[in-house]
């Protein structure tokens, strides 16, 4: 592949072409399905939690290689968090993880945020006792 | 791997024979057009055999009706903006197709800027020009109607003729776009009833940095470059040489190879999207059915449910290139402006795809690109969280509609908090 050029860093064809966690969680304890006003895209989040912790994470979205690259790298990140913790994830992260975005593609990250925050927020809805957590957290921006 | 281009809309490759006769004129014939001695003369005589070759591609009364300019863009900077200045104290008012190429958009949105108004005529669902829209549009004021010949994007044929005839009729000059055309349909500037045309070597196997407008004696124009007297005082500015002597042999070749192209890029337009249609359950050929209404070497299509980014770049990693319209695609993050003037959906602009065929392209490769192409929609339903839905009932199909769920567009409405644009 050294002659092959490509729109996006290795980091992001690596989970754009191989996205980890791609799929849904049956027996889902949050999910959350977020669209980007911007360009149309739709990200999907679905989590599993177990004592306060994110035991498994998996997406689905419809979108361009640096949204699904996102969500891919999102999921891979936020695995064995605590939701607590999760509630503070922000973009940044998945940027820097995935080795930089074009400027255009920043939002694809800030939908991935996005879609992680909708499916704690379910979860909190469903489990009203970890509202303290998620109350004295940074609060969810859209 | 087996590579397979179909982009030829955007650039084509060099022919030898181009090749071969541009290789002088960057070593041995390196003269400068406007110098008096030797040097100068030889380029000047080439110069004027591609003008010659120019002009009988389209069918040009003269040669001296043939500019050269660098491009597609600035073919339609001058036609709109040297029109437009030219005729300012007779009126400033212009008429142009919804789904012009941005070149020509763009230079009419920086002149309404200036004090002109433009009316936009709108198109049919499959890009058909409005022709009573279009008479009604015209006032004493128009000094320039500006209708492509085949749209860029949805490769839909457009009734210049019709066009050329109502134009005529007001006394108003008619600029047509033929950089989708040129090449791979036959033109005739004088049927057309033309006082302008551009296009482009580039997209027949000539090189880029070279456009071509044509521009008939009896239609004012004024140069929008300032500095020498080259191109008849219409365009200031060295010619770039080897490249319209290149570009002047492809047109040669273009023309007498054009029938035979033609056939050959039709036959694959049909089999691939005979191919695709019956291999991909909704998906939507977007502009007109393959045949007299369509040029020969376009197809864009939209597949539901998944993006064009995503399949142009997964097209790319299996060898096959395509371009798409989709927002995701666009710098600006908008779908493009054709899809959007011929009302299509959002979530069938997002999932767009356009392809277009050369004449090196062979049977084996649009069977290729079949095969491949719904193993790629495929993988990216899996992984759409729409195509589930749509499985669930949740949404419903645009391009079949089941009866059951919400529109896509209702959808992500609902979940962004905004409506799609």
């Amino acid at each position: 592949m050294s002659d092959t050029y490509t729109l996006y860093n290795p980091t992001v064809m690596d989970h754009f072409m191989n996205p980890r966690n791609m799929g849904d969680l049956k027996d889902a304890d949050g999910v959350g399905e977020v669209g980007a006003a911007a360009c149309g895209d739709i990200m999907k989040i679905s989590l599993k939690i177990r004592e306060g912790r994110i035991e498994d994470a998996r997406f689905k979205t419809f979108g361009c290689g640096s949204a699904i690259a996102s969500s891919s790298m999102a999921t891979e990140l936020i695995k064995g968090r605590t939701i607590e913790e999760a509630l503070n994830f922000t973009n940044q992260e998945v940027v820097q993880a995935l080795g930089g975005l074009p400027p255009v593609k920043i939002h694809c990250s800030v939908l991935a945020e996005e879609a992680l925050k909708a499916a704690l927020e379910d979860y909190v809805k469903r489990h009203p006792e970890h509202a303290q957590v998620a109350a004295g957290a940074e609060p969810v921006t859209a | 791997m087996r590579n397979v281009y179909l982009d030829h809309q955007a650039a084509t490759p060099v022919l030898p024979e181009v090749f071969d006769a541009m290789r002088p004129y960057f070593t041995e014939h390196y003269g400068n057009a406007s110098s008096l001695h030797q040097h100068g003369l030889k380029v000047r005589d080439a110069l004027k055999t591609a003008r010659r070759q120019m002009a009988d591609l389209i069918h040009a009364e003269s040669e001296e009706e043939i500019f050269f300019t660098s491009d597609g863009t600035e073919s339609a900077n001058l036609a709109i903006k040297g029109v437009a200045y030219a005729n300012e104290r007779k009126g400033k008012h212009l008429v142009v197709a919804a789904t012009e190429h941005p070149s020509v958009i763009n230079s009419v949105e920086f002149l309404e800027k200036q004090g002109w108004t433009c009316t936009r005529v709108p198109v049919d669902p499959e890009g058909r020009l409005d022709l009573a829209a279009l008479k009604a549009a015209i006032t004493p004021q128009t000094v320039l109607v500006a209708v492509h010949h085949v749209n860029h994007d949805i490769g839909t044929i457009q009734p210049i003729r019709e066009v050329g005839i109502a134009c005529a009729e007001r006394g108003v000059p008619l600029y047509v776009d033929c950089e989708a055309s040129a090449g791979w349909l036959p033109i005739d500037v004088q049927e057309f009833g033309a006082a302008l045309v551009s296009f482009s070597p580039h997209r027949f196997y000539g090189p880029k940095g070279v456009g071509v407008l044509y521009r008939n004696k009896r239609a004012r124009i004024v140069s929008i470059l300032h500095g020498g007297v080259q191109e008849g005082g219409r365009r200031a500015g060295t010619e770039n040489i080897p490249a319209i002597v290149g570009s002047g042999v492809a047109a040669q070749i273009a023309l007498r190879e054009l029938p035979a192209r033609q056939a050959h890029v039709a036959a694959l337009q049909a089999r691939l999207w005979k191919g695709l249609e019956s291999t991909i359950p909704f998906i939507k050929l977007n502009g007109p059915r393959p045949g007299p209404e369509r040029a020969p070497n376009n197809l864009n299509i939209s597949t539901e449910f998944i993006e064009g980014e995503g399949q142009l770049l997964l097209c790319d990693l299996s060898g096959i290139a395509v371009a798409s319209g989709s927002s995701c695609v666009s710098k600006s993050l908008k779908i493009s402006h054709v899809l959007a003037a011929i009302g299509l959906d959002h979530a069938l602009a997002q999932g767009n795809l356009i392809l277009t065929l050369g004449k090196d392209n062979s049977v084996e490769d649009v069977d290729y690109v079949v095969e491949t192409f719904s193993r790629i929609v495929q993988k990216l339903r899996t992984m759409s969280p729409m195509w589930d839905e749509f499985e669930r009932g949740q949404i419903d199909s645009v391009i079949a509609p089941r009866g059951h769920g919400k529109s896509f567009s209702q959808h992500a409405a609902d979940i962004s908090g905004k409506a799609a644009h």
